[in-house]
């Protein structure tokens, strides 16, 4: 019960008059930033640096906490909206929160988003809270055998989303883990795959570049083409009925979803290596799976949006455990927040929550309170998107091709990275023309950078001998359940064939 | 304010100037937009913290009138950031963080086209130490207990690292060579996911800077083996050094800060100026004392000294590590 | 379509090939007792990538996919004109902002489409043209420190200006 004081302390200091005010005002500012292509939370933490020195510590970070959630929640917002993910974690979305709008049910999609965030954060603020330290034990006991194993569990649920035409679908898998290899060869140290070297491929290819060029300049050449200039959106006005109705609606078809998202998003995202993305995509990947009707999955189901965005929520929350009990960041955001935390004078380690109990606490008590701010402001600002959406489609287009530009920018700053987005994207518009799906590419970019270091550390490790994924205690189950998942159409199609050939 | 030698010349002389009557632009030189703040390393590794610190120094002391912007650049061994000091279209306002890749990275890759003696010397802020870990479980306590159980496992003793030709990469290749043992050597993609594999005994012995295992220390998850440092480290009082073993070796990270190849005189003397004074606040001299830096300011003509006897060295070190 | 379908399938073969010759410079085997070796793993994606053109151009000749069956032109006359108008627009915005910078580019490329390509009155256009800029520029340089490129020289006393007000 020590920990539900030490929580309800933590929850109070969220309460006071200027604290409720940073958390109104840093959800409502990482709203935008996760909404905005191209940014996303950790550009939202780095402006936090020089706030810190304004406000007390403790304001401080619960002011890190509300920008941090408001940007979890608004990544959802542009893949519902605009159809590009501002963020991996977000790419997800796009696949059912996309032809919801384009249906003309924008606000549904919207609106089960942010309750499934809703959700998924709690879920897993719960997790954190009873078992910090155990789950940092489980997060030390995966090594690049196992992450490995996990990338594979990862590219097995995502075997389904791929279009009809299978050499299509492969040849897009592997152009994005090719593209993934791009720039320097971790192992050995040397410069890989720097076309013509140009050094801006030294950095190798971001994932926002590929993801932002397809969705944000590719796809929208595309639908100009095919609808003739003259989209009309149906979206209708928002009411608050319409609200309620929405979130009835979305919880009914997308409790499954969301309860698949919170609880696996949680467990990958507190791997240190793996993060909110592959967990998101999993979780997607799953909801498909034990749906009544897979088919309708990727056609504007409320459900494949519940399960990303429940998903990478939670994860991200359980992206803080590794780094405030074992000092390793999961993600650029973290690692932003772990040079605050020294800043301030703290050690992220295990001794952190002994020695800085109150700060631990503090800290965690203002997720609860910033999630649920984060919920009401989102829902306040749902007719906002809404009414952007009914925009004239000249004007909706440029702003944007607008902010793909920017967003490309901002993301490395380097106008070579603008130019390979303008080259993706017309690439993306020929390659869907012809029924490309690119889908695969996107994430395989995101996954490919874990994938192949922990693939050849593993072989390292076991001097080459590719049993290391079937021996150990954690990684060979993983690995089994991958392969048997990989397999499972290859032996639906067999029994097909057989009972055909049989009757 | 503290003046360093070299402003005090540059006022000195620029006074002289305005007295005989010359008007030349003898005000001092002062950024009139952003500073590109480029890191040498990815975001979250060692030397992204510190630019971080001294950034969040500068601007809690407001001692810019532009605000420093940090710029992770960290492809290709940091080749990505030498190159776009290189190539910058305004070296005034154009600043690197460095570690030892500064002097690696084109002694490895000479077709970059990289002379580092053309960067600016701006400010030397400590060198980061390297310390040999193991973990408790491994019940070794001693660096000669160690060299034992390697031997024994004849190369099957496994390391983890941030990659061949990085800077802890180097000291496993000295110890291979010195004490005639050899390593099974893991690359990782940072010092931090190092250290979390060690405490969870994904890999036997790492060597990190204090920094990176200092978490793990606390807990007693890890235990320091020997410190390839010249003297004693102050938070480990009971570690040793290699010198005391009568080895003459010693390998520090720099935490440094260049400017780019044709900084103007003013512009150095500029950072040159601000970074003193970062160094000598209280909160970089506790972040030195808290993360085990070794204090070490240089100023401009013996950072280009030190570059020198630092690019010999690894020219050494390579040379005896057979690249 | 059909045509298209197979130069595309013989461009992407050719990419292929490419990415598995640059991929060839490091080491694409496997070294015994350490896996992999540097290229490897680009290399025979790529190899599985060319494997795939070839499906796809097998499944051309079949008239197994759709793209393969329709007589439809890639590119019909108003795809010709919504490429170049829209595809140039970006292209002319992207060229422009090493030459007076992301807010100038910014503000011409909205010009340009919101007015020319869009026909809105120009109380719109220029709302807009001006507007946003403006409105970026306070978020991404003040608020998010993100420095936009700023062209060339001749900005710069604007700029600098810029920078007094919000530093």
């Amino acid at each position: 019960m020590e920990i539900l004081g030490l929580l309800g302390d933590g929850m109070a200091l969220s309460l006071q008059p200027l604290n409720i005010l940073l958390i109104m005002v840093g959800v409502t500012l990482g709203l935008f930033i996760g909404a905005m292509p191209g940014l996303g939370s950790v550009n939202g933490v780095a402006i936090l640096l020089p706030v810190t020195f304004l406000v007390p510590p403790g304001s401080a970070i619960i002011f890190l906490a509300a920008i941090y959630y408001g940007a979890m929640y608004g990544g959802a917002i542009s893949s519902i909206t605009l159809g590009i993910p501002g963020a991996s974690t977000a790419v997800a979305t796009t696949f059912d929160g996309r032809p919801l709008a384009l249906k003309g049910r924008a606000s549904l999609a919207l609106v089960t988003a942010a309750i499934a965030s809703f959700i998924g954060g709690t879920v897993a603020n719960i997790l954190f809270t009873m078992f910090a330290p155990l789950l940092a034990s489980v997060a030390l006991s995966f090594g690049p055998p196992e992450i490995f194993a996990l990338m594979l569990l990862a590219f097995a649920t995502f075997v389904g989303l791929g279009g009809d035409d299978i050499p299509k679908t492969i040849f897009s898998i592997c152009i994005g883990l090719v593209f993934a290899a791009v720039g320097f060869d971790q192992i050995s140290g040397a410069p890989r795959l720097v076309f013509f070297d140009i050094s801006g491929f030294l950095h190798g290819i971001n994932f926002l570049v590929l993801a932002i060029g397809v969705y944000g300049i590719g796809e929208m050449l595309w639908t100009l083409d095919t609808t003739r200039g003259k989209i009309t959106s149906t979206e209708t006005k928002m009411s608050v009925k319409g609200i309620v109705d929405d979130s009835k609606e979305g919880m009914k078809r997308g409790w499954k979803g969301t309860t698949i998202g919170s609880f696996l998003g949680f467990f990958v995202g507190i791997l240190p290596a793996a993060g909110a993305t592959p967990g998101s995509l999993m979780s997607y990947g799953v909801a498909k799976m034990v749906a009544k009707n897979p088919k309708e999955f990727g056609q504007g189901h409320p459900g494949g949006v519940a399960a990303p965005e429940a998903a990478n929520n939670s994860a991200s929350t359980g992206a803080m455990l590794p780094m405030l009990t074992l000092g390793i960041p999961g993600s650029p955001t973290t690692a932003i927040l772990l040079g605050g935390m020294v800043i301030w004078g703290l050690t992220p380690g295990p001794r952190l929550f002994v020695d800085q109990s109150e700060f631990v606490w503090g800290l965690i008590g203002s997720f609860y309170v910033s999630n649920f701010f984060a919920l009401v402001i989102n829902l306040a600002f749902i007719p906002l998107f809404i009414w952007m959406l009914r925009m004239p489609f000249t004007i909706l287009a440029p702003l944007i091709f607008v902010l793909s530009v920017v967003g490309g920018f901002a993301a490395t700053r380097d106008m070579h990275d603008v130019w390979l987005m303008l080259g993706f994207g017309l690439g993306a518009f020929f390659l869907r023309k012809f029924d490309y799906p690119l889908a695969p590419a996107v994430l395989a970019i995101v996954l490919g950078p874990i994938a192949e270091p922990t693939l050849r550390q593993s072989l390292l490790l076991s001097s080459g001998d590719p049993m290391i994924f079937l021996n150990r205690p954690i990684a060979g189950p993983i690995t089994i359940i991958a392969i048997i998942l990989i397999l499972l159409p290859v032996l639906n199609w067999a029994r097909g064939k057989m009972r055909k050939t049989a009757t | 304010m503290s003046l360093t030698k070299r402003t005090f010349m540059t006022t000195l002389a620029a006074s002289a100037l305005a007295m005989t009557g010359f008007s030349g632009p003898a005000q001092a030189f002062e950024p009139t937009k952003p500073i590109d703040f480029v890191i040498m390393a990815g975001a979250g590794g060692g030397a992204d913290q510190i630019a971080r610190f001294i950034q969040s120094v500068a601007e809690k002391k407001d001692l810019t009138t532009r605000p420093l912007v940090p710029n992770n650049k960290g492809g290709g061994s940091g080749a990505e950031a030498l190159i776009a000091l290189k190539g910058a279209s305004d070296p005034d306002h154009t600043i690197l963080v460095t570690l030892n890749s500064f002097f690696a990275t084109p002694l490895r890759q000479p077709n970059l086209g990289i002379d580092i003696q053309t960067f600016t010397p701006v400010a030397m802020m400590g060198v980061d130490p390297f310390v040999l870990w193991v973990h408790k479980d491994s019940g070794i306590t001693t660096f000669e207990q160690w060299l034992e159980t390697v031997k024994g496992m004849d190369g099957e003793y496994v390391m983890g690292g941030t990659g061949k030709g990085q800077e802890d990469s180097t000291v496993v290749a000295w110890m291979e060579g010195t004490f005639d043992i050899k390593i099974k050597y893991i690359p990782y993609d940072g010092g931090g996911a190092v250290a979390k594999d060690l405490a969870g005994q994904q890999i036997m012995a790492s060597v990190n800077n204090p920094a990176e295992a200092k978490g793990f220390y606390e807990s007693g998850d890890v235990v320091p083996l020997i410190a390839f440092s010249d003297e004693r480290l102050a938070a480990y009082q009971d570690v040793r050094t290699v010198k005391e073993l009568g080895h003459d070796f010693s390998y520090y990270n720099q935490r440094a800060v260049v400017g780019a190849p044709g900084m103007s005189d003013d512009a150095a003397a500029y950072y040159q100026d601000l970074f003193k004074t970062v160094y000598d606040t209280e909160e970089w001299q506790g972040y030195m004392a808290s993360e085990s830096l070794s204090p070490l300011w240089l100023d401009a003509d013996q950072q280009r000294e030190y570059w020198s006897t630092q690019v010999q060295n690894h020219k050494d070190l390579f040379a005896a590590m057979g690249e | 379509m059909r045509l298209g379908e197979i130069v595309t399938a013989g461009i992407l073969a050719l990419f292929s090939i490419y990415l598995m010759v640059e991929s060839a410079k490091l080491d694409v085997g496997y070294i015994s007792g350490e896996g992999p070796g540097g290229g490897a793993w680009p290399f025979w994606l790529s190899a599985i990538m060319l494997v795939c053109t070839g499906f796809i151009a097998f499944n051309w000749y079949r008239k197994t996919s759709p793209p393969s069956r329709s007589e439809d032109p890639v590119l019909d006359e108003f795809g010709v004109k919504n490429l170049i108008l829209v595809g140039g627009g970006l292209l002319g915005f992207i060229a422009l902002i090493d030459v007076i910078s992301m807010y100038g580019a910014m503000a011409l490329f909205l010009i340009y489409y919101v007015r020319f390509l869009g026909r809105h009155s120009w109380w719109l256009t220029l709302a807009l043209a001006i507007g946003l800029p403006i409105a970026f520029f306070f978020f991404f340089e003040g608020l998010m420190r993100i420095t936009m490129p700023k062209g060339l020289d001749f900005t710069e006393p604007f700029y600098n200006v810029l920078y007094d007000i919000i530093y």
